[in-house]
């Protein structure tokens, strides 16, 4: 079990903090590898091949916002703000950028991609978004993610939030964030999109297949007035309507398929909800140690009579004069019970917090071997059933020639 | 609605009736059909039909066509091996070449006419003539005027109905060439046209225009007289026969569109749905980028659905090119020998309606409503001579004539008609085993691009 480096990448985390991370951090590091490994494996070259890019230097930028309508998953009409992701790799000698990407992101789409590393490499921090909701504008009255200051700084929130996973040594080798900046589509997106063509195409076929009985009516009529003919087309009419009837179970088959998709899109959310839970448990941590960390500092201030931190208290006793050493003392002692309060709940919700991450991120194994799996199964169903359909349609048609060869 | 069994008459070609090859023979490789067929089915079909040019030693089948394949390589099909057919097979034609002119009045296409012949008739063995259009219309009119008690195929349509159409382009003219060489096939096969003097001038003449121009219409006895039968008699009864054969062939006219629509509406649904299986394949492949273990799999999946929809798209290309044009071609023909009168051009009762007006083959100057009227003619003498109560021996001359022309006008029909029908039966049967032929081989192409897959689905990821 290997320490994990110090992470230079510390935010939100107060100097005092130096347990958090590091006794099992061990831990989460060789599950993370494992992560690492396995996600790798696509790949097929442990790194991505097209991530030797990183190798040279990039530069991230989002330069623009835009409003813009659509419509959301309930398909009810909605406002956004998308912006504009451009990546430019520094080729030239002299130092010109070259733009290679461009595309359109909005802030949800972020968070789906710092979920997914959060859950990847819960042994790294993950550099965080600039806030979701526009709660507190100093000079304004009002709450508005649409106000321009407010995309503003949300816009260059997300810039820093690029270069920070860019320019981390891990990170910056995901495949997936690489696809955040080069591929319009995520793959939640893309399974979507794939039960929606399937419904399209199976509709398609459904009207090819039906008007091929047409067939059957023409042909009956036809032979009443044929002397040779007549058998072979009657017979023959009779098959096309067996061929127009039987996309009837096909596209039973076909339901089934775009039903076993949507399943697998389940596994997406479940891996959501435990990225936030885990953020949610991540955020109490850090409020708690940041809790901690201000009343030690107080303390000490009260212990050596300095005043670093602002405090009511503080504040009072310079206005209303001093207070006595007794009180000293009993608010000393006040705070350090406070702190080892504190203490110990740092540690249990810590020990949870990796209890949960070792937990959750077996489950999410768990759900990965299994979508595989159930993936892979509903694939070759799929394939079984659209050989089972050419062998039908081979059925059909052979036995209709053989009709047309005794006209 | 079926007549009786047609009779032997005496024909009026050179051979008699059982022993005609038929225009389009060899197209089954199954049974002989009664007497009908060609004495030796074995030597004309079972070629490459899928390979237009390419000429087969006797009787080679190569591999893997055992049936009879798409009718536009029948309808392409140059058989310049003489042994084959030996003593009917004598006159060969083909349209092929076409070619754009630019002139300052017009811009028109050309087609090349190559002629091998052995007959008398011809004085060199091959010649190769340039034709547009316009000669061909030319051609027909002369051949319904000189031959007017026989059914002449039609031409495609001269005007581009769809507005839109290109007339000069590529899939346009091929089209038309495809028919114009079915139009002169027709010809070439049938016992009587096939000596017509205009067919052999259009065949040979360096300077048709100069011939046009001369007015030389050869007529037949026949032709002659039926000429200038004036129309006005009222028909009493059409034979039992004729009768049969006008209402079929009304009936047929409109199975065939019918067929013709549903056959357009197939293509036009099947091009949607290749529509959507092109959006649908790569779906796969850009879900396959984001996946791990699924990654081949996925892709292999996206790859299965191209290769469908490229066997999709040829199928639709070939029912496009092969299939619809040749029911085209009936319907107009059908459409030519019904007896309906034609709405489109009002002189129909015109004294010398057997010169055809302009280019429309509409049911107008049918053969079928022709022959009625000669029918008729000489119903209305014989009536008339019987009215006169005179006590003849025998009837006049006029009215012989009357009798003679009818009579020939029924032979020369009826023999036609059972070579018409005989021809629709093989067109039909080689045009809708095409048809099954063309769908089984889509569904096959399919099959064998999801089977292929199966082995990459199933396969057990390593540990890694």
């Amino acid at each position: 079990m290997e320490q994990a480096p110090p992470d230079p990448e510390r935010r939100l985390q107060p100097a005092p903090l130096e347990p958090l991370g590091h006794p099992d951090a061990g831990l989460e590091a060789v599950v993370g590898e494992e992560v690492e490994g396995a996600r790798d494996e696509g790949s097929g070259d442990g790194t991505m091949t097209e991530n030797n890019f990183w190798l040279k230097k990039i530069e991230i930028s989002v330069s623009e916002a835009e409003k813009r309508t659509g419509r959301n998953a309930m398909n009810m009409q909605e406002t956004y703000t998308a912006y504009l992701i451009e990546t430019r790799s520094v080729e030239h000698i002299d130092g010109q950028s070259v733009l290679t990407d461009s595309l359109w992101r909005r802030y949800s789409e972020f968070e789906l991609l710092r979920n997914y590393l959060l859950v990847y490499y819960p042994h790294v921090v993950v550099p965080p978004l600039p806030e979701k909701r526009a709660e507190f504008v100093w000079h304004k009255l009002s709450a508005d993610n649409m106000d321009p200051d407010f995309v503003e700084r949300r816009r260059i929130g997300l810039e820093n939030f690029l270069l920070r996973v860019a320019s981390h040594p891990i990170l910056c080798r995901d495949k997936i964030f690489y696809l955040f900046l080069t591929q319009e589509g995520n793959w939640k997106e893309t399974v979507n999109e794939t039960g929606f063509q399937l419904k399209r195409v199976a509709d398609r076929l459904y009207g090819v297949y039906k008007v091929h009985g047409n067939y059957g009516r023409v042909f009956s009529e036809w032979s009443a007035i044929e002397k040779e003919m007549g058998d072979g087309l009657q017979s023959a009419g009779h098959h096309m309507d067996v061929y127009a009837s039987s996309i009837d179970d096909i596209l039973e088959d076909e339901e089934h398929y775009a039903d076993q998709l949507k399943e697998y899109l389940f596994y997406a959310e479940a891996l959501r909800a435990v990225c936030r839970k885990h953020e949610l448990m991540q955020y109490d941590l850090e409020m708690a140690a940041q809790d901690l960390a201000s009343k030690k500092q107080q303390c000490e201030e009260l212990a050596t009579g300095t005043v670093r931190t602002f405090s009511l208290k503080g504040m009072t006793t310079k206005l209303f004069g001093q207070e006595t050493p007794e009180q000293r003392e009993a608010r000393i002692k006040v705070l350090e019970e406070q702190i080892n309060e504190g203490e110990q709940q740092l540690k249990s919700k810590n020990l949870e917090g990796r209890e949960f991450v070792k937990n959750a991120w077996a489950d999410i194994e768990r759900f990965k071997e299994q979508k595989n799996r159930d993936l892979k199964e509903a694939l070759i169903s799929y394939a079984v059933m659209q050989i089972s359909m050419c062998k039908k349609g081979i059925q059909v048609w052979t036995n209709a020639k053989e009709c047309f060869s005794k006209m | 609605m079926s007549g009786g069994p047609p009779k032997a008459l005496p024909s009026t070609g050179p051979h008699s009736l059982r022993d005609m090859p038929h225009p389009l023979a060899g197209s089954s490789s199954e049974e002989a059909v009664g007497g009908d067929s060609t004495p030796s089915p074995d030597l004309l079909m079972a070629r490459s039909f899928g390979d237009k040019d390419l000429i087969l030693p006797n009787g080679g089948t190569p591999v893997g066509t055992s049936s009879p394949a798409s009718s536009s390589s029948l309808l392409n099909r140059l058989q310049l091996d003489d042994d084959l057919d030996g003593e009917t097979r004598d006159l060969f034609v083909t349209v092929d070449d076409p070619k754009k002119h630019v002139c300052t009045m017009e811009t028109y296409i050309t087609y090349r006419i190559t002629t091998k012949s052995t007959r008398v008739e011809f004085d060199l063995p091959e010649y190769s003539v340039r034709r547009r259009y316009q000669d061909f219309d030319w051609l027909r009119n002369k051949l319904e005027e000189s031959q007017p008690t026989h059914l002449i195929p039609p031409l495609p349509e001269k005007f581009v109905v769809k507005g839109v159409v290109d007339r000069f382009s590529e899939e346009f003219v091929e089209t038309r060439r495809k028919a114009l060489d079915k139009f002169l096939k027709r010809i070439t096969d049938h016992p009587v046209l096939s000596f017509n003097e205009h067919f052999n001038v259009f065949l040979t003449a360096k300077d048709l225009n100069a011939y046009k121009k001369q007015g030389m219409a050869l007529l037949t006895r026949v032709g002659e007289s039926v000429k200038h039968v004036t129309g006005g008699y009222k028909l009493r009864s059409r034979p039992l026969e004729f009768a049969a054969i006008g209402e079929y062939l009304d009936m047929f006219a409109l199975k065939l569109g019918t067929i013709d629509r549903i056959a357009q509406r197939i293509i036009k649904e099947e091009i949607e749905y290749l529509v959507e299986l092109r959006e649908y394949g790569p779906v796969y492949s850009t879900w396959s980028a984001l996946e791990g273990e699924l990654a081949e799999p996925l892709e292999g999946v996206s790859a299965c659905i191209g290769n469908c929809s490229t066997a999709l798209e040829e199928l639709t290309d070939d029912m496009t090119e092969d299939f619809l044009p040749v029911l085209r071609e009936y319907i107009l023909y059908s459409d030519s020998m019904k007896v309906r009168k034609c709405a489109v051009l009002s002189p129909c009762q015109a004294p010398h309606f057997g010169i055809a007006e302009s280019s429309h083959h509409c049911g107008c100057g049918s053969v079928l409503k022709k022959r009625d009227q000669v029918q008729a003619e000489y119903e209305a003498k014989l009536e008339a001579v019987a009215l006169r109560k005179e006590d003849r021996p025998k009837v006049p001359a006029d009215v012989e004539k009357c009798q003679d022309r009818m009579e020939c006008f029924n032979a020369d029909l009826k023999a036609d008609m059972e070579r018409w029908q005989n021809n629709k039966r093989q067109d039909f049967r080689q045009l809708l085993m095409g048809m099954a032929d063309k769908n089984i081989q889509y569904y096959e192409k399919c099959l064998m691009a999801w089977e292929s897959i199966i082995p990459l689905l199933q396969e057990k990821q390593e540990a890694k």
